[in-house]
Parts: structure tokens; C-alpha cells; sequence
């Protein structure tokens, strides 16, 4: 989810028993699916036209147009149903959002809270049984067999319901279903259930005469009740191993992820270490580079971007940035306290820039005092950062014509762009920069 | 860092004592028993070995605990000055330990202080061991001296801001999206905020006392209502501000 480049090679392990494995890297060949979302019945029209890239009305017209030659449309359409998984791929782009059902499940829960109507599933379950009625209706299979149909029909109905529950709670495993929804579940099952119940005695009554439906219907009554009890608690049990079941493959996942970063960076680091251990500047840079890496992957809440690879899009990453890459690069500690945060823009960015210039300053001047200290600001629209060392500190008027840096990246670049840049002498020692900036007005 | 000695700085007046790192300010009259509240060993043993020698930073460890009930009973049995306790621990974490020593803070005779140690700097954990009564946070990574100093001045009653934290507090009472509730209470003075910038810049009292031309003993007077003022508010919005927004 978070690390793409995850390296499964332990230590000791060859190689090639790593490589047989490769999960995730290459995309299997297009599976088709079962489309969980915007579906009517099974979400086997939506899958499939997703799959072949048509539109879905097509290949539901052609389902109906193969149903009227003799059923053969729903035939096909309860095979479908049965052997394809239900998945997410295969959806065509109408609703880009809901692509994501896998992920997270705040999202997916508004989602399904949104389309708890179901209106178009409603619809179409009853269009489809006027149709079956229209159907059995007008197909003539011959006498014996014409009863039967009608029996059939609500039988059919019933697993249908059925197997919709069932897909229902395979799709509950990606996204979490509110307990309202669990009553609803039931009803269904229960609904589903009678109906089969019904069809099943209707083929009965139909055998013997319509004179035993009481007995008939009694007995079916009593083998449901008896296969419930016997079945009940077992079904129950099973459910309940397998969410616990669940559980424990979640956490599982999730130790795997930890482990994997912990492996990733946090070993190899103190490998390095091991291997620097003279070398104290080195040691340190290392560690305070795991440091800030392992805190921002710990405490950075979930879906503000973990990946790194962007550029920073506000003042407290940009400045974050800056002082991570100025503290690496030159081995000195950089501690960022930043309050309020706003958008970049060009000024802004400007202010970033002459900002990194004096934290490369304060580091290369000033590192040997300790920590430097990087603080901003966002009040109302001004943007004030400040920089300070507790080097041996320099006279401010007296800035050596040669030092380019100060002169022309941090005061004239803030002069520029409209800013104003402060470099004073502290009274305790060492230099600190102030530079602030008016942000760009929106309106404009 | 170099902020020695502002326990006797009257005025800021000693440039002389300035350059000169006295590690824990004339440590040979003073003597603080602490007891250490962490649930990871080697950080205590770290910590013990760095501030423990009695003689040269005259902090005394007289106890250790490494989940909350424990840290109740050897806080309660031990009665120290001070209290280095972690944010995060089993059984409820620090905000737990001190909702538990609540009358030990309050004890007139000899008030038991906390001063958070952590790892963590999301907002809120911070936060919330402030507003359950600490008297300050400091991160792990302090050196020895700083923590030591840190000790006394927390011993002393004053409060311990580190940057981050006044960066937090800052963040906290700037964002006013709602009216406050108590006026006096839920805004900062000019003055305070003005010291609490400073604290975020990294500059010690002296230096605060120095840029404001005021004495070290109104910094810690100001210091120290901001830390009333955290505890005591009644601003809802603090608690929802430190859950909404982690900063680093």
C-alpha cells in the first residue's frame, strides 16, 4: 500500500526462491470480474462490458435478447454469476471515485451508505420478474413441463437473493458494513430462503395433487427448521472463525508492512552505523536521517500523501524539505518548529529558497554551536521565517563583498519578490536571518 | 542550549557567566530526586547513566516505572521532586499517570511535578500531557545538561517550553475559529505570545529577557501563564485542534 519498492530478500535466502514469487510486479493478464458497484442483479453486465470495453446497456440488451431465446440469456447470466468473482476491475469509468473500493474504508463506507436505497437493484429484480412472468407466460414447453415453470421461476428467485448475500459479503470484507445493515442481511437471507422453500414445495404439490399442499408444506416447513438447528450453530461458529480469521491476516499484513520498513531502512542504518562508528559526524547524520524518515512514516496520518516523490505543495512541507536535505547534506542539525501553514506560491516560494540559502549559511557557518533552529510563521498573509545559528556569529554591516550567498540569494531574491530579509547578530550569540513576505494576493 | 543559569540571572544582567557552560547551573547546593516513568528499559538505563551522578548534576533517581500502575505506586511510595514521565505507555500513557497523581501535584507541602519525555511530537499526545498537568515537555533527544536543567526548572515550579512545544501552543491558540469561552483565559497577551515566538526560535530565558529588555523573572512569569493558561482553558477547540491536525 505504502512502500512499493518492499524487498522480500532476506539474509540467507537465495535469491532465486525470492524472485519465483513475484507477487505484485508485473499485472496478471485482465481477469474478469464481477462488478460490485452501480450493479442491477450480479454486476455480470457491468463486469463483462467493462471487461470487453463496451457500454453496459449492450451487453445487458444482448443478456435480455438471448433470454427471450428460450432462457438462454438467463442461463448464461446465473453461469456467469456463479463462476466469476465478484472484484472490483472491470468497472467502466463512469464513476472514477467509486474505482477505488479497495482502499480506504472511511470513503467505501460513505459510499455504501450513499446507495443504501438501491433503487436501480430494486428495479431491475422487478422488471425481471414481469419479464419471467411474461415468460413463462408465453413459452410453451409442453404440457407437463409448463407447471413446473412457475415453481421454478421463484425458486430461482430465491437463490438469486441468496447469492446476492453472499456476494454482499465478500464485498464487506473490503469495506466495513455498517451493523444497520446486518437486519437488512438477514431479511434478505430469510426471504431468499422461503422463496426456495416455496418453489421446492410448488414442484411437490405439483407432482402429487394440490390436495397434499398442507402436508407437503409442512414437512418442507420441518426439514428447514431441523437443517437449521442441525446447521445453525456450525454456520454461526464458521462465520465467526473466519472474521476472526480475518483479523488476525490484517494484523499480520499490517506487521509484515512494519517489518518490511523496519528491514528497509531502519537495519540498514544501523548497519551503517556499525560500519561508521569512528566516524561520529557520519553516525549521527545517519541517525538523524532514520530519525526523521521512520517519524514522518509513523506519524504522518494516513492519505496526506505518504508517497515522498512530489514536490511540496505548502509552507511547513517545503520548509521541512529544505531543512532535511540541508541537514544532510551538511551534517548539522536542523530543528523545524513551524505554525500555521499555508499554499505555496511564487513569492512564497522565494522565501522558501532564500530560507534554504540560510539554513546552508547558518549550517556551514554556524554548525559548530549546535542545532540550527528553522522557525515560520503563517499570520493572516504574512509568511515570517527565521533562521538562527549559535556560530561565533558576523557583523551584518559588514558583509564581505564576496559573500554572494547572503547578498544576493537571501536579501536581494527576498528584495525582489517584494519581502523583506533581517540579518542580526543574537544577543546570546550566533546570527539569525528574518525574512518576511506578504503571500500573493488571491483575488488577483 | 547555552541556558544555564537563570535561576539566579537577575535581570539578564551577567554577560560575564554567559559563554561559560556550567552543566546544571552551580549543581553542588541543589539536589532534585526524580523518579523515571518509560516503559523501554535501555532508554531509562540511558538517562540514569547521563543525569544519575548525583554528585555532579545532584539529581538523585529514586525510582523507576515502566507502565502507568507501576508508576502510581512508586511515585505515591518514593514521593519525588520531580517526574520524567514518557507520553506513551502501556495502560493508558502518561495522561493516565497523571490523572492519577492528581493530589500529588497539588500537595502544598511537597508537590510531586512532571516533566514530559518523549519520543512523540504529534500534537496532540503533547498537548495532552500539558493539559493534564505537566509541567513542561522535552523531547528525547536533549542532551544530559539541558535535561538536567530542565529538571531544576521545573523543580522550581517554573514551566519548561522546548521550541516544538511553543510552536504546538502557538499553533493552538492562533487558530481561533470560534470566540472563546473565557477571555482572560483563552487569549494570549501580546507579551506571551512574543515570548512563546521566542522560545520557538530557540532562544533560552536569558536571551528572551535580553531581546524584550524585560528580566528572566517576568520571562518565566509569562512562561508560566501560557502553561496556566493551557492547562486551565476551557477552549474545545484545543482538544479538536490537537486530533484534526498532527503536525511534526
Amino acid at each position: 500500500m505504502l512502500r512499493p519498492a518492499r524487498r522480500v530478500t532476506i539474509s540467507g535466502m537465495p535469491e532465486a526462491a525470492t524472485a519465483a514469487a513475484p507477487l505484485d510486479e508485473p499485472r496478471p493478464p485482465r481477469k474478469l470480474y464481477r462488478s460490485s458497484d452501480g450493479r442491477w442483479l450480479g454486476g455480470v453486465a457491468r463486469g463483462l462490458a467493462g471487461h470487453l470495453g463496451l457500454p453496459v446497456i449492450w451487453v445487458r440488451l444482448v443478456f435480455v435478447g438471448l433470454f427471450t431465446a428460450d432462457g438462454l440469456g438467463a442461463l448464461l447470466y446465473a453461469a456467469f454469476w456463479f463462476f466469476v468473482p465478484l472484484g472490483v476491475g472491470g468497472v467502466e469509468a463512469q464513476k472514477p471515485p467509486s474505482l477505488v473500493t479497495t482502499e480506504t474504508s472511511p470513503d467505501g463506507r460513505k459510499r455504501l451508505v450513499a446507495r443504501k436505497p438501491d433503487k436501480g437493484q430494486i428495479v431491475a429484480l422487478l422488471l425481471m420478474v414481469v419479464v419471467a412472468m411474461v415468460f413463462v407466460g408465453n413459452v410453451n414447453l409442453g404440457r407437463g413441463a409448463q407447471a413446473y415453470l412457475l415453481p421454478a421461476v421463484l425458486a430461482g428467485a430465491g437463490v438469486a437473493l441468496v447469492w446476492r448475500q453472499a456476494d454482499n459479503a465478500r464485498r464487506a470484507r473490503w469495506v466495513e458494513v455498517g451493523r444497520r445493515k446486518r437486519t437488512l442481511t438477514l431479511l434478505r437471507a430469510v426471504a431468499g430462503v422461503l422463496l426456495v422453500t416455496a418453489g421446492v414445495t410448488g414442484v411437490f404439490v405439483l407432482q402429487g395433487s394440490a390436495a397434499h399442499l398442507g402436508s407437503v408444506l409442512q414437512a418442507a416447513l420441518a426439514v428447514l427448521v431441523g437443517t437449521t438447528l442441525l446447521a445453525g450453530p456450525y454456520l454461526v461458529r464458521m462465520t465467526q472463525d473466519l472474521s476472526e480469521e480475518r483479523l488476525m491476516r490484517i494484523r499480520a499484513q499490517e506487521r509484515a508492512e512494519v517489518a518490511a520498513h523496519v528491514h528497509d531502512s531502519v537495519l540498514h542504518t544501523l548497519t551503517l552505523i556499525q560500519r561508521n562508528a569512528d566516524n561520529p559526524g557520519e553516525v549521527r547524520r545517519l541517525a538523524r536521517a532514520q530519525e526523521r524518515d521512520l517519524r514522518t512514516w509513523l506519524y504522518k496520518p494516513e492519505g496526506t500523501g505518504k508517497d515522498e516523490a512530489d514536490e511540496p505543495t505548502t509552507l511547513a512541507d517545503a520548509v521541512r524539505r529544505n531543512a532535511a536535505e540541508v541537514e544532510d547534506k551538511h551534517g548539522v542539525p536542523i530543528e523545524v518548529v513551524v505554525v500555521g501553514d499555508c499554499p505555496l506560491d511564487e513569492r512564497i516560494g522565494a522565501q522558501m529558497q532564500a530560507a534554504r540559502e540560510a539554513m546552508v549559511n547558518a549550517a556551514k557557518y554556524g554548525g559548530d554551536g549546535g542545532a540550527v533552529q528553522v522557525y515560520a510563521e503563517v499570520e493572516g498573509k504574512t509568511v515570517f521565517v527565521s533562521v538562527r545559528d549559535r556560530g561565533p556569529g558576523f557583523d551584518p554591516d559588514s558583509i564581505p563583498a564576496d559573500r554572494m550567498g547572503v547578498r544576493e540569494s537571501i536579501i536581494g531574491r527576498m528584495e525582489r519578490n517584494g519581502g523583506t530579509a533581517r540579518l542580526r547578530a543574537v544577543p546570546g550569540g550566533g546570527t539569525e536571518v528574518e525574512l518576511e513576505m506578504e503571500r500573493v494576493e488571491k483575488t488577483s | 542550549m547555552s541556558d544555564p543559569t537563570e535561576a539566579n540571572g537577575t535581570a539578564g544582567a551577567d554577560e560575564a557567566a554567559e559563554p561559560a557552560q556550567t552543566p546544571g547551573g552551580g549543581a553542588g547546593r541543589r539536589h532534585v530526586r526524580v523518579v523515571l516513568v518509560d516503559d523501554h528499559r535501555m532508554f531509562r538505563t540511558g538517562v540514569q547513566a547521563e543525569i544519575g551522578q548525583t554528585e555532579q548534576t545532584g539529581v538523585e533517581v529514586v525510582g523507576e516505572a515502566a507502565d502507568v500502575d507501576q508508576a502510581v505506586t512508586v511515585i505515591t511510595a518514593t514521593r519525588p521532586e520531580v517526574v520524567l514521565l514518557d507520553v506513551h505507555l502501556p495502560g493508558g500513557g502518561g495522561v493516565e499517570v497523571l490523572r492519577r497523581c492528581a493530589a500529588l501535584m497539588s500537595d502544598t507541602e511537597q508537590p510531586v511535578r512532571f516533566l514530559a519525555l518523549s519520543v512523540s511530537d504529534a500534537a496532540e499526545d503533547v498537548i495532552g500531557v500539558i493539559r493534564g498537568g505537566a509541567r513542561g515537555y522535552v523531547t528525547k533527544t536533549i542532551t544530559g545538561t539541558d535535561l538536567v536543567d530542565s529538571i531544576f526548572r521545573v523543580q522550581e515550579g517554573d514551566a519548561v517550553f522546548s521550541p516544538r512545544l511553543a510552536g504546538f501552543v502557538l499553533d493552538a491558540f492562533a487558530s481561533t475559529d470560534a470566540p472563546p469561552v473565557d477571555e482572560d483565559l483563552d487569549r494570549l497577551t501580546q507579551r506571551e505570545r512574543e515570548v512563546l515566538r521566542l522560545i520557538a526560535r530557540g532562544y533560552a530565558y536569558k536571551e528572551i529577557a535580553k531581546q524584550l529588555y524585560i528580566s528572566v523573572k517576568t520571562v518565566e512569569s509569562h512562561v508560566s501563564a501560557v502553561l496556566r493558561k493551557l492547562q486551565l482553558s476551557n477552549r474545545h477547540e484545543l482538544t479538536r485542534w490537537a486530533t484534526a491536525r498532527r503536525l511534526v
